[in-house]
């Protein structure tokens, strides 16, 4: 129990090593929400385009680049996205890692919510989209009045899971040098010799987060699922 | 084709060798026709003769292959006319309802007419209370639409469409999809509709409601129109084969 107490407070305590902890879980939530926004900004629009080329046969072009950007994405390794971000794309820019970091976990996160908004889009009736469109609305109103709402509920748990990958696979931005929740473990570990006690602190904040999400999550579907009994 | 002179003469859809393929497969073989003001045509024919795809056609829900359609005198097949503006002049009620289940009753009915600013919410609410009301469906205004029965639904797609004041109802088999019992309280407000005046294009394996209230009866089949005229005489006498064959399985 000595021992627990001391490498708690040598882990901890200590030269305030806990604020370490505390600064990279700022990061990691600051990374995890820039990517998150700029995920489903570009999520939206690449479901849109391919739903709308599919439905009408126009924007070949877009659909076309689309198609490039959820191959390539998908089919390369988050890390290589990551590291070619910040030493290739932004290689000689001054830019924060913060940003870059939020930049290419975003493009990444992208192409995933892409693929569930538009698997939500294909999962609504075309009655829906012909009752819009008979009573005279244009399509980009039936779209956002009538499917988009539909679609968003029915995927609301693929985005969740989504989000709760997007959380946890931030830890990787220790590699462009941004000092997270993991990295800031694993400083701690460098000082202390303890791998456990940091190690496991990051596992629980983590997990935290992570749930936190999910019971948010859990009430806003609910809150959405009102028109069913 | 003899004209029913206690009716409006004036023309509100002129349809003119209208075409329709998907793919290889020409559904509509040149269609021509008219619909004039306070008419009530029912389309009838067996499955496949393209009777649905004609009626969609009409709005543009489905887009010809060839063939003109004037609506108040607009070529709305031109690709240059704004379809969503005379959308709103044509109603349009579906087999399956395609009411929307995250809106309730209510938001249902009252939807287009704000979003398209064609009236503020107060006055889509009134107009929406008074439809409902008609109906006798107030009771429903604000649950939404997966606790209805069918003919209930059915009746306030129906309504959702005249919130929209359309000049003409478009009616995909609206009773199809339906419980017999549930048959007649959707054929009721139609009829009610049609004694109004209302201009109505009606899909529909109903034959009593051909009779008692439309105004010219269509028989098509393998894409074409084989034969119309007032119920009467399309009833009394069909001269067509196909059409003796048809009647005498259903009737």
């Amino acid at each position: 129990m000595a021992d627990f107490s001391a490498k708690f407070y040598a882990n901890f305590i200590q030269d305030d090593r806990w604020l370490s902890l505390v600064r990279g879980l700022k990061v990691t939530i600051i990374v995890t929400i820039e990517a998150l926004l700029l995920g489903v900004i570009i999520g939206f629009l690449v479901a849109i385009i391919r739903s709308y080329h599919d439905k009408t046969g126009r924007f070949k072009i877009l659909d076309a680049v689309s198609k490039v950007y959820l191959t390539v994405i998908r089919g390369t390794p988050t890390m290589i996205q990551i590291l070619i971000m910040y030493l290739v794309v932004f290689g000689s820019s001054s830019m924060d890692s913060i940003i870059i970091g939020g930049i290419a976990f975003g493009i990444n996160s992208g192409a995933y919510v892409a693929e569930i908004i538009r698997s939500g889009i294909m999962s609504i009736p075309a009655g829906q989209t012909e009752a819009g469109r008979s009573l005279g609305l244009s399509y980009r109103q039936t779209m956002w009045l009538i499917i988009i709402p539909q679609a968003f509920k029915n995927v609301l748990p693929a985005l969740v899971n989504e989000m709760i990958v997007l959380i946890k696979e931030t830890a990787i931005i220790g590699y462009i040098g941004e000092q997270d929740l993991t990295k800031a473990a694993m400083v701690i570990q460098s000082r202390t010799f303890d791998a456990f006690m940091p190690l496991l602190a990051a596992a629980v904040i983590y997990l935290a987060l992570v749930m936190l999400l999910t019971f948010f999550m859990n009430k806003l579907e609910r809150r959405l699922r009102t028109n069913e009994r | 084709m003899s004209v029913d002179k206690s009716i409006d003469q004036e023309v509100l859809i002129q349809v003119e060798d209208l075409r329709k393929a998907f793919g290889e497969n020409e559904v509509l073989k040149g269609i021509t026709t008219e619909i004039k003001k306070g008419e009530v045509v029912v389309i009838i024919g067996p499955s496949g003769s393209g009777k649905s795809t004609f009626l969609r056609s009409l709005n543009l829900l489905e887009t010809p292959t060839r063939g003109t359609i004037l609506f108040e005198g607009v070529n709305i097949t031109d690709p240059k006319t704004d379809i969503d503006l005379h959308r709103q002049k044509m109603g349009m009620v579906f087999q399956h309802f395609n009411l929307f289940p995250h809106k309730t009753i209510r938001e249902n009915i009252t939807l287009a007419p704000v979003v398209l600013k064609k009236m503020t919410k107060e006055e889509a609410d009134r107009k929406a209370t008074e439809l409902l009301e008609r109906v006798g469906l107030l009771d429903k205004a604000d649950v939404y639409p997966e606790q209805l029965s069918g003919g209930q639904k059915q009746r306030i797609a129906i309504i959702r469409s005249l919130a929209m004041d359309p000049d003409v109802m478009l009616f995909d088999e609206p009773t199809s999809a339906l419980d017999p019992e549930m048959v007649g309280e959707v054929l009721e407000l139609m009829k009610q509709l049609a004694r109004d005046g209302m201009t109505m294009a009606v899909v529909t394996h109903e034959m009593g409601f051909a009779k008692e209230v439309g105004t010219r009866v269509v028989f098509m089949d393998e894409g074409q129109i084989k034969e119309e005229g007032s119920p009467e005489e399309f009833f009394g006498s069909p001269k067509d084969t196909r059409l003796q064959e048809f009647l005498s399985k259903i009737l």
